[in-house]
């Protein structure tokens, strides 16, 4: 079979594509949380130290993975649709900044309900947690620019230097804030402090990871084919009528 | 050209003195509310200090950041700039030189007075001064890229704070952290060299990402 990539390139002819690709990753994605909250919840034991609390892990580390993984894709679709001009790309970029702020966001909450029956505080100013707040920031920062620019073009070149920018700080970020903490707190709290762990609950925790990657690219998608309707009306609806 | 552009830059800042001073003033300022706020025990200022000194360092810095290139780009002289024959890089940092001898420099001076209000030891206040004198070029190039970005933006003053708070980040952590050594008595080595490794290391690509948003926001 020969495809020819960069016909899927241009917006309006993956408009029809990104159509037909939802539900295969949509349903998928509903069947895994399905299975991935019932294992999580009846099958994966209770945990000794912790209690029944624990089981808000199981969407808490995949958001957290997500919203970590997520901007590095986001900075790597706005640097391609910055350097090849591929308005696809940067498109894709924005679409993913909202999934991964919204990820983030939750990894924050679920973390913060976590963490008040099992260290007894909403809150702790640990390095991780820290610098997941500061991940929500810089796509904060990356939305709030893209919105303020009326000029579609202006707006993707603009984030996609902000978001490399903020790609090459995470790191020094992340190290930053770590050595921070440990000048200021003697001993640092760390998230999963069990050596091991049972394997439905690793089972669940994978299921659950795999859930919300399909959950993404179904629902980046979704607003991707917003956001060429919104830029490239005209051209979209030819293309899915000739489709 | 470079030298040329620092001149050009310090004459027009020079005119404009009241800019400058106010944002020495709001840096006086802001960091003088804090013990009106906390209370006066010593004992808590002066740990407390270097975080409120940096703190208050920052958001001075967003003040006259959103100046660097915006005056140039409503005249049209930033367009012409860019249309020079010389690298826009030497252009940029010329300018970001020229932005921190007018608006950081009077904060590197100022804070160890300030320090003084905060009854911290000569030795501190030295260190307090070295890290301040290491961050603030380092505040001036990353921020520059957040005015290159937002030029010519509605709101565009708050939007730049969004922007490159988050970035500065490393520079709060380590500068403060320099001089909360040097309270505790460690040594503060490690985290002026680190201030110096970012300070060398956007010296490097900020002026390059300022050139790049320059020409974006240009188009």
């Amino acid at each position: 079979m020969n495809i020819n990539w960069y016909k899927y390139a241009s917006p309006a002819a993956f408009y029809p594509l990104a159509g037909k690709m939802i539900p295969w990753f949509a349903i998928p994605a509903a069947i895994l949380f399905v299975l991935g909250i019932y294992i999580g919840f009846f099958i994966a034991p209770t945990d000794f130290q912790q209690g029944d609390a624990y089981r808000i892990i199981f969407i808490h580390v995949p958001a957290a993975w997500m919203g970590m993984l997520l901007y590095v894709l986001l900075a790597f679709y706005a640097g391609i649709g910055w350097a090849f001009n591929a308005r696809l790309a940067s498109m894709m970029a924005s679409s993913l900044s909202i999934t991964g702020a919204m990820f983030t966001f939750l990894s924050l909450v679920t973390g913060s309900l976590w963490g008040k029956p099992t260290w007894g505080t909403w809150w702790v100013w640990d390095a991780r947690m820290t610098s997941t707040l500061i991940l929500l920031f810089l796509y904060i920062g990356f939305i709030s620019l893209q919105a303020a620019i009326d000029d579609p073009r202006r707006a993707d070149r603009a984030g996609a230097v902000l978001a490399l920018v903020g790609v090459i700080n995470v790191p020094i970020i992340y190290f930053s804030v770590q050595w921070w903490n440990t000048l200021h707190q003697g001993a640092t709290i760390r998230i999963l402090n069990k050596p091991t762990i049972a394997p439905p609950m690793l089972a669940a925790m994978l299921i659950m990871l795999g859930a919300c990657w399909l959950y993404s690219i179904a629902v980046v998608l979704v607003r991707l084919r917003c956001i060429i309707l919104e830029r490239e009306q005209n051209a979209a609806r030819i293309a899915e009528a000739a489709a | 050209m470079f030298r040329w552009i620092v001149a050009r830059d310090l004459i027009l800042a020079w005119r404009r003195r009241a800019d400058v001073l106010s944002t020495l003033f709001f840096f006086v300022i802001v960091v003088s509310l804090f013990p009106l706020g906390i209370g006066p025990e010593m004992q808590l200022l002066r740990s407390i200090a270097p975080g409120v000194v940096w703190v208050a360092a920052l958001l001075a810095s967003m003040l006259s950041l959103s100046r660097v290139f915006a005056n140039d780009y409503q005249d049209g002289t930033l367009e012409q700039m860019l249309l020079t024959p010389q690298p826009l890089y030497l252009v940029v940092l010329g300018k970001v030189l020229a932005q921190w001898l007018v608006a950081e420099v009077p904060l590197v001076l100022m804070a160890p007075l300030l320090g003084v209000q905060f009854d911290l030891e000569p030795n501190t206040l030295l260190i307090l001064f070295v890290s301040v004198l290491l961050g603030t070029p380092i505040l001036s190039l990353i921020g520059s890229i957040g005015a290159a970005l937002t030029l010519g933006l509605r709101g565009g003053g708050v939007l730049i704070a969004l922007l490159i708070l988050p970035l500065y980040i490393p520079v709060l952590v380590f500068g403060a952290g320099a001089v909360d050594a040097s309270i505790i008595g460690a040594n503060p080595a490690a985290n002026l060299y680190l201030l110096g490794a970012i300070l060398v290391f956007s010296l490097v690509f900020a002026p390059w990402a300022t050139s790049a948003a320059l020409r974006i926001s240009l188009e």
